[in-house]
């Protein structure tokens, strides 16, 4: 079938390109300036001497050290709600008890909690724990936080496993052990990939739960240090536009490898 | 033949964790809402001290009032561009795929460098708006500019969704109306919208939850001001709890955001596609 060509629709997408290309491209051009250029050339033009010394400045101003801890809390809190998430949707999906449908019930409401609203008592929880300024206290949190979307979207898989798979491995004598780990983990891989995706770069790009947990340098994440510079460089802002750029970086080039899983894993839980 | 059902033990560790960090918190917040707590220490309950001074407090109520304008304008904001992109970036053409592909990058962003971007991009001195044109600095505009930001970073999710959802609209439906003679703004308002009115739903109460939850685009971008015209509930709760070492004040202010938070989200349950969702659960 034969369809006019919807102009006004492309127009439109193009000026929204606009919006979205031209900030990123502002990003990338002030990083390359010097702050004598910064101060006296328009902000659009392409710098006339690029030059990485901002790259230098931010990767000596501890960028290193933030990084790492990033890198840390990510990796942490992807495996804790991976390594209790997966046996929970398990459970849910092929468990019997009404235990674990009620819990099931209140996990998904916890769906509906923001996070900033439980703020106040998990910073009491975690100074009584004596975890307070360090990374396993910002840790701890996002992973909670993390399961419930985590759940929801392996259980919604695992369901989809017809019954006379695993009644075939019972049969075989497997106990439920043998059944998670040879059946539903090799099944349930896209859907872990998805919550891998959604956990990480909800760790990766979480501000709220560093911000009001930690307090010293040496447990700062990225979205910590990036404000930070803010403060250090003061009016730097070439300096603060590549601290930006260097923090985008590592996604963008996941983003490059792994775009369909992380398109999935950014609207996780939210069906069609 | 061994039991082939797991037992409820599989459920415990990820019960027992989110219980700790969501569930007990959630009940802490309503004690601590009724005492007196400067953060270090013990709390000290205090009857209904906080609940009185919530309710005579302009300040708390002003901050209300900017939470439900930024829910309405970002939602009026957000809406419309998102579903008219979801809807164009369905089709086909190879071009349209590419194009959605950095739509999305704004996604991949924190909200830190998302905030600082544009706090550098509009400063009124060396910033696109130089000339003077107070982006942030004028308590009448620096709201909306707020609004504009946080659509910049959540446009591209709502939009992700919109796609799929127009994604899976039956072909059949648009030949039908074609050969009927329809035209494309006829399809799309008695085709395509109600055929999204699920993911429109769910889309709004994501984007409503999300306004209200607003916090560090705001702490970043304008910390509050200028003066507190972008001082939000999340923030004026922040700025109470941690900056002013009123923690028990602070958390009746949270409570407000959690009966706010749930009653949307109940709406969500409700008139979503969530509802679908977990019938079907029940149902298997």
């Amino acid at each position: 079938m034969k369809s006019r060509p919807n102009w006004p629709a492309g127009l439109f997408a193009l000026v929204w390109l606009a919006i979205v290309v031209g900030p990123l491209y502002y990003v990338v051009t002030a990083s390359l300036r010097t702050r004598q250029e910064y101060l006296g050339s328009h902000p659009l033009e392409f710098p006339a001497n690029p030059t990485l010394d901002n790259y230098v400045t931010v990767l000596d101003g501890g960028f290193g050290k933030y990084l790492v801890n990033n890198i840390v809390v990510t990796v942490a809190t992807v495996a804790i709600v991976l390594l209790v998430g997966v046996p929970c949707a398990y459970a849910v999906v092929r468990g019997t008890g009404r235990f674990v449908q009620r819990g099931f019930t209140l996990l998904l409401m916890g769906l509906a909690i923001p996070a900033q609203a439980t703020i106040i008592p998990v910073y009491l929880l975690i100074t009584r724990m004596h975890l307070y300024d360090s990374l396993t206290a910002i840790i701890l949190p996002t992973a909670a936080f993390a399961l419930p979307v985590a759940t929801l979207v392996l259980t919604n898989s695992l369901r989809d496993v017809p019954s006379e798979l695993y009644e075939a491995q019972a049969i075989d004598g497997a106990g439920p052990f043998r059944v998670l780990v040879s059946l539903v983990l090799p099944l349930a891989r896209p859907a872990i990939m998805t919550v891998v995706v959604y956990t990480a770069l909800n760790a990766w790009n979480g501000f709220l739960f560093p911000l009001v947990l930690t307090q010293s340098e040496s447990s700062r994440v990225l979205t910590l240090g990036l404000w930070n510079f803010q403060g250090q460089f003061g009016t730097n802002v070439p300096a603060l536009m590549a601290a930006v750029l260097l923090s985008v970086l590592p996604i963008f080039a996941v983003y490059l490898f792994a775009r369909r899983f992380l398109l999935s894993g950014l609207t996780a839980g939210f069906g069609k | 033949m061994r039991s082939q059902r797991p037992s409820g033990w599989y459920a415990v560790p990820a019960y027992g964790f989110f219980a700790l960090f969501a569930v007990l918190p959630m009940v802490l917040v309503v004690y601590l809402s009724f005492t007196s707590w400067q953060g270090l220490g013990t709390p000290v309950p205090n009857g209904t001290a906080n609940w009185s001074r919530l309710i005579a407090d302009g300040e708390a109520h002003a901050a209300v009032g900017r939470t439900v304008l930024l829910m309405v304008v970002s939602w009026l904001f957000q809406t419309p561009i998102a579903l008219l992109i979801g809807v164009w970036a369905a089709g086909p053409q190879r071009s349209r795929a590419v194009l959605s592909s950095i739509f999305f990058l704004p996604l991949l962003l924190s909200t830190a460098a998302i905030a600082l971007l544009w706090q550098a991009l509009l400063d009124p001195n060396f910033g696109i708006a130089a000339g003077g044109m107070q982006f942030l600095g004028d308590p009448d505009i620096a709201i909306y500019t707020v609004v504009f930001v946080i659509s910049w970073q959540y446009i591209p999710f709502h939009t992700l969704m919109y796609q799929g959802a127009a994604r899976a609209i039956p072909a059949s439906l648009y030949e039908a109306a074609t050969i009927d003679g329809a035209s494309r703004v006829s399809k799309f308002l008695h085709i395509t919208l109600p055929q999204l009115r699920y993911t429109l739903v769910t889309s709004s109460v994501l984007m409503l939850v999300g306004s209200l939850t607003t916090f560090d685009t705001v702490l970043i971008l304008t910390g509050g001001g200028p003066g507190t015209a972008t001082r939000i509930l999340p923030l004026h709760m922040y700025i109470t709890g941690f900056s002013g070492f009123e923690m028990g004040y602070a958390s009746s202010i949270a409570v407000v955001l959690v009966v706010l938070g749930t009653a949307l989200s109940v709406a969500v349950m409700r008139w979503s596609g969530f509802r679908a969702m977990s019938s079907q659960q029940e149902g298997s």
